[in-house]
């Protein structure tokens, strides 16, 4: 079956593949790129440890074909570090042990991500309404809340806004 | 997952994509948001020859009040924009109410109102919402358009009233006669979960008197259901507590409820009940 030439914008660098136009995002991400911190748990639209932000929107790249992001911009979260400093959100979490086992996280750190953004000041419900579709199996949220409101404390102490 | 193998065309305006459509007819697949298409072919049970993605053809993100006060939404208009639609909350509070119980909050960056209506799920909130609304799908296709009712559109589960060669571009919820008021309500096991229960309620009213009654109901049947004798035992008079409680057992009945993991056959009806009249006694209120 014909490849499909794509550019994607990820992270920041441009990167040209040609893909099958069933490879799925994730995929494409983790073993055409390398970037492996996004995770494939459920495979089923449901867990969103494979979440990344698409044009600065969370999506569940396991939901989404690479040939769609043609011409788009994907952050992983292999992109929230700058240089050798954590992202604030990645601060938060381990500040406020946010994770066990880490598999949800980086999943989780991206829809945070893309919260805080929207919403620099946000209730803890507002958190728990955010990362309502992002599955953890082993904090029982509580941690993770209290590091995205850690995170975002500090991105309005600081007058952070990159991502 | 590895889908299996298929071909893939992003048109950049509906005629190229209805062209696509017509060649291919059957084994062509219209791919908007994806979020319930992709898990499908992902999973297998969708084989598809190719796969059109409209996403690129502009013009379909929208999501307008009409002239004639209809409100009308485009085939790319996404679940995320009904949630925060200012235009929704001032005029539609059925459809407000539900817009944030769709699936879950990263879903709803991507899904379509209309690709989820196409893809019939029984336990779809939209289709009971657009059901209680009286709404219309406009599909296009090689003989130009037509107007189907979203009733008359879900023709059973996963399948829809679509001829091969057409793509349904909008949907249209018709201008109220009266005062509008209505919910959506809807008992889920988690964020995520298809609906236990879901209850559509929609009313115009003239001074106090109920003019027009939908409501449907979700996941209780093998498609989303009308409730019509719910409906028709309101229309004609004011709510009272007594017509309230007419209406929650009249659609009680007509639900179809099978027992399952989300709950006993007997556990959903009385939810059904529960839902319409508690539905019918907060609705969200509008200006006509």
């Amino acid at each position: 079956m014909e490849e499909r030439r794509v550019t994607v914008e990820v992270n920041g660098d441009t990167k040209t593949a040609e893909v099958e136009p069933r490879l799925l995002l994730a995929h494409f991400l983790r073993e055409a790129l390398g970037l492996t911190g996004t995770h494939i748990g459920c495979d089923t639209t449901n867990c969103g440890a494979c979440t990344v932000l698409f044009d600065g929107k969370p999506i569940k790249s396991c939901t989404m074909f690479a040939v769609q992001a043609d011409g788009h911009e994907v952050t992983t979260v292999e992109g929230l570090s700058m240089a050798s400093e954590l992202h604030p959100v990645q601060e938060g979490f381990k500040e406020e042990h946010g994770l066990q086992c880490g598999f949800c996280t980086s999943g989780m750190m991206m829809t945070a991500t893309a919260l805080l953004e929207e919403n620099p000041n946000p209730t803890e419900e507002d958190v728990r309404w955010a990362l309502s579709g992002n599955l953890c199996r082993c904090t029982g949220y509580q941690n993770i809340v209290k590091s995205v409101l850690w995170a975002a404390e500090k991105m309005r102490s600081e007058g952070v806004v990159r991502r | 997952m590895y889908p299996s193998r298929f071909r893939y065309e992003a048109p950049r305006s509906l005629d190229e994509a209805l062209d696509f459509l017509r060649v291919y007819g059957d084994e062509a697949k219209v791919l908007a948001g994806g979020q319930s298409l992709i898990p499908l072919i992902k999973l297998r049970f969708a084989s598809i020859e190719l796969v059109v993605d409209i996403n690129n053809i502009p013009g379909l993100d929208y999501h307008r009040q009409e002239s004639d006060g209809s409100l009308s939404f485009g085939a790319l208009c996404r679940h995320v924009d009904l949630e925060h639609s200012e235009l929704l909350r001032r005029s539609q509070p059925t459809m407000a109410a539900a817009a944030p119980l769709i699936a879950d909050p990263i879903v709803r960056n991507r899904g379509t109102l209309v690709g989820s209506l196409c893809h019939a799920d029984p336990q779809g909130d939209w289709a009971s919402v657009m059901m209680a609304l009286g709404g219309e799908i406009i599909a296009a296709g090689p003989g130009g358009r037509r107007t189907i009712p979203v009733s008359d559109f879900i023709m059973g589960p996963f399948q829809n009233a679509l001829r091969p060669g057409e793509i349904a571009v909008e949907a249209r919820v018709p201008a109220p006669k009266g005062a509008v008021s209505g919910n959506y309500l809807k008992l889920e096991r988690r964020v995520g979960d298809f609906a236990t229960v879901g209850v559509a309620v929609a009313l115009e009213t003239s001074g106090s008197t109920v003019s027009r009654a939908g409501i449907a109901l979700t996941g209780v049947g093998p498609s989303n259901i009308q409730a019509t004798a719910a409906e028709q035992a309101l229309v004609g008079s004011a709510l009272n507590a007594n017509s309230i409680q007419q209406a929650g057992r009249l659609a009680a009945e007509a639900a179809q409820p099978k027992t399952d993991h989300r709950g006993s056959a007997e556990y959903k009806r009385h939810v059904v009940e529960t839902f319409v009249t508690r539905a019918l006694g907060s609705r969200g209120a509008v200006a006509a």
